[in-house]
């Protein structure tokens, strides 16, 4: 499918990653957002606020991050692709609906502009510091898909990529910008609607007294209905039968669950997304995401002039983790040097894999600005042994 | 016993509310006396009686005892968070306008962790029927204190009374924008099906109280003897009082129950006001939400 | 080469919106690269205001300004607040009647405008940023003329093209006659 023109702003544009985030989710055919205000993601609500009444959406300032967070997933159950938009704390508000949505398997997209925390912490200046709590905040098991925006060209495509995976994996998708990138004007190419490419629901097509809302048919992931067609769904976020129906047995959380959790896993190849620059045949091996994936150039750049065999591998979807890629650059390289504006998180999964077959590097940052590239230069010249 | 009894051919007809009930599931787990499915059976009566397309009906619950209606109704029916349910017919409402959307949840998921969501959405005046029965305390937990236990009643964790004023719902729905606003008790089951049809027929926030006994947590901590006991206790100490000032309709504990209908009134719904504000401000420019 | 370039003054100034241009003469319609960054939050509300701006030819990783070799500065809290990060031989813009050039780095080349009058001149006080935008043209020819007139046009609002055009032209103007030497920069300081 290829997106509505109607609401595609083709052009050249110069705006900042909200804005452009906004636009993204416009193309992708987002029309229902809910949302609260929270610095530094609101530009994001905002815009849609003003975009929306002439495109046709409804956007909804709700009274908190909870009620966002299981408003959007109302919507998708009556029809629409829907998003909502935080920071933070707000983020961690929403935590609970996180796990609803990935029990119901509601295909929706969670915005984290991600600030310096914990609590109100920095409120305008960025950090990296959520993207454990994307992966793991809501209790229980279950998995998910974030991406690490790292421009505002980023921030338009990118959210186009994540509507589309939480359509097709029926997943609720974390699209982890950061303030610097949320706050960073660039130009930003909008493409003609009919070169983006859009994914639209799988909606049920077979006879209407054979449907079972959680009947995979063999596969990993069902087809959705919506409320108003007819087919009496009950949805549930109890454990719950191919009906929908609770059943509150382990026989029935021992199929559910582990088809949540692989219908990511198994596809974690084809949902993969990065980049490698001279990965092939280095020494230490970089690896960022998100706005320090850019800080980092400078001093990979500077360690390659100096002779060193240097790869940057710069992690786009970070969750689910290039576990195998990982491991594989592990049996090449001779170290891994992790720049993270946090105190380490990414850091573990890229230690996990690599499994002590190599040093891993951690340079941390506390957040409030971005690396100085000197730092993440000092963590190369201290690997190379 | 005689043994021809059983040979006996019963004619006991078939119960015309089964065909809105998700028959597969029964039976349910709320407890003998419980007052949540007389509920749903009036509920079921008001679907019966009404010419609504249930195709286009959809119910939804938060957590606890009365959470679980939506697992119950032949209709699409979702069964959210703790507090919740309203925020997420919000969603539905607002993506899918020809849905009549009915919240159909209790009183700690409504009131208390759900509280701020009831009273933004009697002020959006969103259009929903919010069906809240009210049993005055919570039972999925074990019989904890919840925002409407009235003064002096026991309760898990108030061991020795509670100290806290209640809401007096009416009155929090009315001043909060409710258009309909109505209390029965689990006794008034044809008041009750009559209510659920108006409500269901006006646009807007529409919001009936159903007090409802819970004789496992409730009754039986408060020494107030069975399910049938309350019913007692609810006939006889109810007045109907349709249009009464909802500020004088607080309950306290075995006291007088004022019932009725008692706000009726027309205001836009969160929908008509933008689509009306939206035209006026932006004219061509605005495309029409329709949803 | 990559350049960085700073602007700072009090809000309402149009500090923000000088940026935008800078950025989006550059990377619309100069076929460069742009960054901009700006201060938010309740710091940024204050008297000194910024924006930074990094333009360059090659595509930016590193997006915040260290050491700006060009700087535009609007109000005299600024010029004390940001004139220290200029970088030794950059470019130093000022308002003529609004900064006092007190202590004025012998490192750096300045130019001044009085952009303030000419935009009264105009009949907008408004436009003075605009006036600072032909200024800033001329003097440090970091982006094309053609490109900030675009980016000036697209940049202000609906209705005010004419004198926004106007209010760019006298500034660059102005730039123009000061590198040709008739005029001079004036150094105002104040005791």
């Amino acid at each position: 499918m290829k997106a509505d023109p109607k609401g595609v702003l083709t052009g050249a544009h110069f705006i900042d990653g909200d804005h452009a985030c906004c636009e993204g989710a416009i193309a992708a055919g987002c029309r229902f957002v809910a949302g609260y205000p929270i610095t530094p993601s609101t530009e994001v609500v905002e815009r849609i606020a003003e975009r929306f009444p002439l495109i046709g959406g409804i956007f909804i300032q709700m009274e908190d991050e909870i009620a966002s967070s299981i408003a959007i997933q109302g919507a998708v159950w009556g029809g629409k692709k829907a998003m909502t938009v935080t920071s933070g704390p707000g983020f961690s508000l929403m935590m609970e609906h996180i796990g609803y949505a990935a029990m119901t398997e509601t295909p929706c997209v969670f915005v984290d502009v991600q600030r310096a925390g914990p609590s109100t912490g920095l409120p305008t200046q960025p950090a990296q510091g959520d993207m454990m709590q994307a992966r793991w905040g809501s209790h229980g098991d279950y998995s998910i898909i974030a991406l690490s925006p790292n421009s505002p060209q980023e921030c338009f495509d990118l959210t186009i990529k994540a509507f589309n995976l939480a359509e097709r994996y029926r997943v609720p998708v974390m699209f982890m910008m950061d303030e610097c990138v949320g706050h960073m004007t660039e130009r930003v190419i909008i493409p003609p609607a009919d070169q983006i490419n859009v994914f639209e629901r799988d909606f049920y097509k077979g006879p209407k007294e054979e449907f079972l809302p959680y009947h995979t048919n063999g596969k990993l992931i069902p087809p959705m209905v919506k409320a108003g067609d007819g087919y009496n769904i009950h949805v549930t976020g109890l454990t719950h039968d191919e009906r929908g129906y609770p059943n509150i047995t382990v026989a029935t959380q021992e199929k559910l669950i582990p088809r949540l959790i692989n219908k990511i896993k198994m596809n974690a190849d084809t949902i993969a997304d990065y980049r490698e620059d001279q990965v092939e045949g280095a020494d230490i091996v970089v690896v960022t995401y998100g706005i320090t994936s850019r800080t980092a150039i400078p001093a990979i750049e500077q360690a390659r002039k100096e002779g060193l065999k240097v790869g940057h591998l710069r992690l786009i979807v970070v969750w689910p983790f290039p576990e195998k890629l990982i491991r594989e650059i592990a049996s090449e390289a001779s170290a891994f040097v992790v720049p993270e504006l946090n105190q380490g998180q990414i850091v573990y999964e890229v230690e996990r894999c690599a499994a002590g077959k190599v040093p891993v590097e951690l340079v941390p940052h506390v957040g409030g600005t971005v690396h100085n590239p000197k730092d993440i230069y000092n963590a190369i010249m201290k690997m190379k042994g | 016993m005689p043994e021809e009894l059983y040979e006996i051919e019963t004619d006991v007809p078939s119960n015309t509310v089964e065909e809105f009930l998700r028959m597969d599931r029964m039976p349910h787990i709320w407890c003998p006396g419980c007052g949540i499915g007389t509920t749903v059976n009036c509920f079921a009566h008001a679907l019966e009686t009404s010419d609504l397309n249930l195709e286009k009906v959809a119910v939804v619950s938060g957590i606890g005892c009365t959470g679980r209606v939506a697992g119950y109704v032949n209709l699409d029916s979702f069964h959210t968070t703790h507090g919740r349910a309203i925020p997420f017919a919000t969603g539905l409402k607002l993506a899918n306008p020809e849905l009549k959307v009915v919240v159909y949840s209790g009183d700690g998921d409504l009131t208390a962790i759900g509280g701020n969501h009831f009273i933004h959405a009697c002020r959006r005046n969103l259009d929903m029927t919010v069906i809240l029965i009210n049993n005055f305390i919570y039972g999925m937990t074990g019989g904890q204190v919840a925002p409407t236990t009235p003064m002096t009643a026991t309760a898990s964790t108030t061991p020795y009374g509670n100290f806290e004023q209640p809401f007096n719902l009416p009155y929090l729905a009315e001043s909060c924008g409710a258009v309909y606003v109505a209390r029965w008790t689990a006794f008034h089951v044809r008041h009750i099906s009559k209510a659920i049809k108006e409500a269901m027929a006006k646009k807007g926030f529409s919001f009936i109280e159903i007090l409802a006994p819970c004789p496992t947590l409730y009754s039986r901590r408060n020494k107030l003897g069975d399910g049938l006991d309350q019913m007692v206790y609810y006939q006889e100490n109810s007045e109907i009082k349709h249009g009464a000032d909802t500020k004088t309709v607080g309950i306290d504990f075995q006291s007088k129950i004022i019932v009725g209908k008692f706000v009726d009134v027309e205001r836009p719904t969160y929908l008509d006001a933008m689509n009306d504000y939206y035209q006026k401000r932006l004219g061509d420019k605005y495309i029409p939400y329709k949803g | 080469m990559r350049t960085e370039i700073k602007i700072g003054g009090f809000g309402g100034q149009g500090v923000i919106l000088s940026g935008y241009i800078i950025g989006r003469a550059a990377s619309i319609y100069d076929n460069k690269f742009a960054t901009m960054i700006q201060a938010f939050g309740p710091e940024a509300r204050g008297s000194a205001t910024s924006s930074q701006i990094i333009v360059s030819p090659e595509a930016i990783a590193y997006p915040y300004i260290t050491s700006p070799e060009i700087m535009i500065v609007m109000s005299q809290e600024a010029y004390t607040k940001f004139t220290p990060e200029l970088a030794s031989g950059g470019t130093l813009i000022t308002e003529e009647e609004l900064v006092s050039t007190h202590n004025l780095r012998k490192d750096v080349k300045h130019y001044s405008i009085p952009a303030t009058r000419i935009a009264e001149e105009l009949g907008k006080r408004m436009v003075l940023n605009i006036v600072m935008m032909g200024f800033t043209t001329a003097v440090t020819k970091l982006v094309s003329v053609d490109a900030m007139r675009k980016a000036v046009l697209a940049s202000v609002p609906k209705g005010t093209e004419e004198l926004n055009t106007n209010a760019f032209n006298r500034g660059y103007e102005y730039g123009v006659k000061l590198l040709e030497g008739k005029i001079e920069t004036k150094e105002l300081v104040e005791a």
